[in-house]
């Protein structure tokens, strides 16, 4: 006699209708399977593994009796079904007894679609491989990605009708809505952000420089630090951070739901209408945010130094007027649609890349925000050596 | 509390009993003091028209939609009174398919499958792989479906999937939320077909919320039809086209239905000479 799983107390959080009972009578010539109380989906578990040790033995034959079982479903069902399977596979005779025509049924319905189960496993690389490989997917992602920017700028400029003849015009009234939603509406938190920062950059000047007694040289500190990178580059990560997710889900979305397609089918250039106006509410944007980030920061500046050093704000826009030149400013400036391009593109090739579940848009998204704000400070340094390099 | 509740019915026995249910959403009422009982081992083709408020019963049956009155009583049991964890064991006992399918789409059709199990039996990896592959046969899907996300299926393959992760738990009550919309004619035939040999085999109750005729001539064995937020009626299906009314007139002996009843009828009649 070889137990199973019997007599296990019923907790009270148990699911079920009590516990799956087998006992096993073992002949020379047939294993006899008496089972009771419930094979169902919330107990077969504790048979299952009495079952497995029986497949796994060597056995003359199988014979199940399933009479005095009271709850039968489709989990105590696979279960002799299993049985049934393993006896075929070994040609031993193998019989279900059960007076209930319901549970034959039941077992019978596993029955038609009887198959080997094949091994359906993707081709697994080696261990070592695996890092070569990821590594040479990401290399193939970003050249990938570098032909669809190509492509994406390339498509835009085609304009918004696919078929020649018609020349497809800009959208205005789009890229109206779009420089309402990234411009106008940004306005507030990157004043504020520029602001704090400002301050923040003349309180620590400040301090420091007092040390050497220069205080004033705190106005050129912060003039040229806020116009030549900080502006543009705060600008530029929170534009990233705001629009070019907000790119990325809307196109993503519309991705998902075949809207992209049915554009594409009714004969409109996809880039055309849903990418160009957004770029180019970008582009437009993008410089006029960073010069208020500019006078933000600078008038943070003005506040600290008249409240902690004493500069006075006519002091500090004089010293300004004289230490920092008007090519610092068009040196940021320069920058910004450049940066309005990067995110722009980058959320629009992340969007497209979009599949079908929920998951892949947030993803996506996620990517778009970091890779845009990772190539805007790379974009940043190049910009840099180039005009180290002019000497500007 | 959980021993008591014996789930084992007899097919005179009403599974689900709903009484005076009132729905409305700001003024608006959607449901006005409905009743409908729901015997064990049937299926029961639910119609109306567009926007009378069928998915609202069901939603408000499976407590999605806060109801504002009204009883709901499965397998005996007051649902919203029951215990937590009554209430609990009873939801187990219900499966749910909803319209488009409702499948989690950051996982595989297995997955899938397996997230009610996971939840609520303690089966080992193993046997939960062999269960979920049960299931997936048992629908009638292929078995390189169990690998393969929501994203890569056919509609009438998502509908499949979203049976068998409704039948995960092997309930007794089924609820199908229009289960051939979106199918061709003959994935629809073949859906209702496997509807109809689950509820034999597995020995379901079906709550089909249903606007396809065939789906009413050829599996349900009764039809409920809601009009000003009350069940009209609720027979089987001549008995319901028989009834006088404007709306059930116009829905049962319109084009469509006449096209719909005599090719059951000749499906019928060639049956019958085929046995004899």
């Amino acid at each position: 006699m070889l137990e199973g799983s019997a007599g296990r107390p019923s907790e009270p959080e148990d699911i079920g209708f009590g516990d799956a009972v087998l006992t096993v009578e073992k002949t020379g010539k047939t294993w006899t399977l008496h089972g009771s109380g419930a094979w169902t989906m919330g107990n077969v578990h504790e048979i299952d593994e009495a079952l497995r040790e029986i497949e796994g033995s060597h056995f003359p034959a199988i014979r199940v009796v399933t009479n005095e079982v009271d709850h039968f479903d489709t989990g105590g069902a696979w279960l002799i079904e299993r049985l049934r399977r393993v006896c075929k596979a070994r040609n031993l005779p193998f019989e279900h007894v059960d007076g209930d025509r319901r549970h034959t049924e039941l077992v019978g319905v596993m029955r038609p679609h009887d198959r080997e189960s094949q091994e359906r496993r993707g081709i697994m690389p080696r261990l070592s491989a695996r890092p070569v490989e990821a590594l040479g997917r990401a290399m193939v992602g970003f050249f990938d990605d570098f032909l669809m920017g190509c492509h994406l700028i390339g498509a835009s400029l085609q304009g918004t009708q696919m078929k020649t003849g018609r020349r497809g015009g800009i959208r205005w009234t789009s890229i109206i809505h779009q420089l309402d939603q990234m411009g106008l509406r940004a306005v507030p938190v990157i004043a504020v952000m520029s602001f704090l920062i400002g301050a923040i950059i003349a309180q620590q000047g400040a301090f420091q420089l007092k040390a050497f007694g220069e205080e004033l040289l705190t106005v050129p500190l912060v003039g040229i630090l806020l116009l030549r990178e900080i502006g543009v580059l705060l600008t530029a990560v929170m534009v990233a951070g705001r629009t070019g997710s907000a790119i990325t889900a809307e196109i993503g979305t519309m991705k998902m739901r075949e809207e992209v397609d049915a554009l594409q089918v009714i004969g409109l250039n996809p880039v055309g209408v849903l990418i160009l106006p957004r770029l180019i509410a970008l582009i437009i944007a993008l410089p006029i945010l960073t010069l208020l980030a500019n006078v933000a920061g600078l008038a943070g500046a003005i506040v600290v130094s008249s409240l902690y050093i004493g500069i006075t704000p006519d002091q500090f826009l004089q010293a300004l007027q004289a230490n920092v030149g008007i090519q610092h400013l068009w040196v940021g400036l320069i920058k910004a649609p450049f940066m309005a391009i990067i995110i722009g593109l980058v959320a629009a090739i992340e969007g497209l890349k979009v599949g079908g579940s929920a998951e892949s848009l947030g993803r996506h998204t996620t990517s778009a925000v970091v890779r845009a704000i990772f190539v805007v400070i790379l974009v940043d340094g190049l910009f840099a050596i180039f005009y180290a390099s002019l000497g500007y | 509390m959980s021993a008591d509740l014996d789930l084992e019915t007899s097919t005179s026995d009403v599974i689900l009993r709903i009484r005076g249910i009132e729905v409305s959403f700001g003024t608006k009422h959607i449901l006005k003091g409905l009743d409908l009982d729901v015997y064990a081992g049937e299926i029961l083709g639910f119609v109306g028209g567009s926007g009378s408020g069928k998915s609202v019963l069901l939603r408000a049956v499976l407590g999605l939609v806060p109801k504002q009155a009204g009883t709901i009583h499965i397998f005996g049991q007051d649902y919203d009174r029951a215990s937590d964890k009554l209430r609990l064991r009873i939801d187990q006992k219900m499966g749910v398919l909803f319209q488009h399918g409702a499948l989690f789409s950051s996982l595989t059709v297995k997955e899938n499958i397996q997230v009610p199990m996971r939840e609520y039996l303690e089966l080992s990896p193993k046997l939960r792989n062999e269960l979920a592959e049960v299931k997936i046969e048992l629908v009638g899907l292929p078995a390189d479906a169990a690998d393969k996300y929501p994203s890569e299926l056919s509609g009438g393959m998502i509908k499949r999937a979203g049976l068998a992760r409704a039948l995960s738990l092997d309930p007794d009550l089924l609820f199908v939320d229009e289960p051939t919309s979106g199918l061709d004619p003959i994935g629809a035939a073949e859906f209702d077909e496997l509807i109809r040999s689950l509820s034999n085999t597995l020995g379901l109750t079906t709550y089909m919320v249903t606007h396809d005729l065939d789906s009413l001539y050829s599996v349900c064995d009764r039809v409920a039809v809601l009009r000003d937020g009350k069940v009209l009626v609720a027979a089987p299906l001549d008995e319901v086209v028989a009834v006088e009314d404007p709306w059930i007139a116009e829905y049962f002996r319109g084009k469509r239905s006449r096209a719909a009843g005599t090719a059951h009828k000749g499906q019928q009649k060639f049956a019958s000479q085929g046995a004899t």
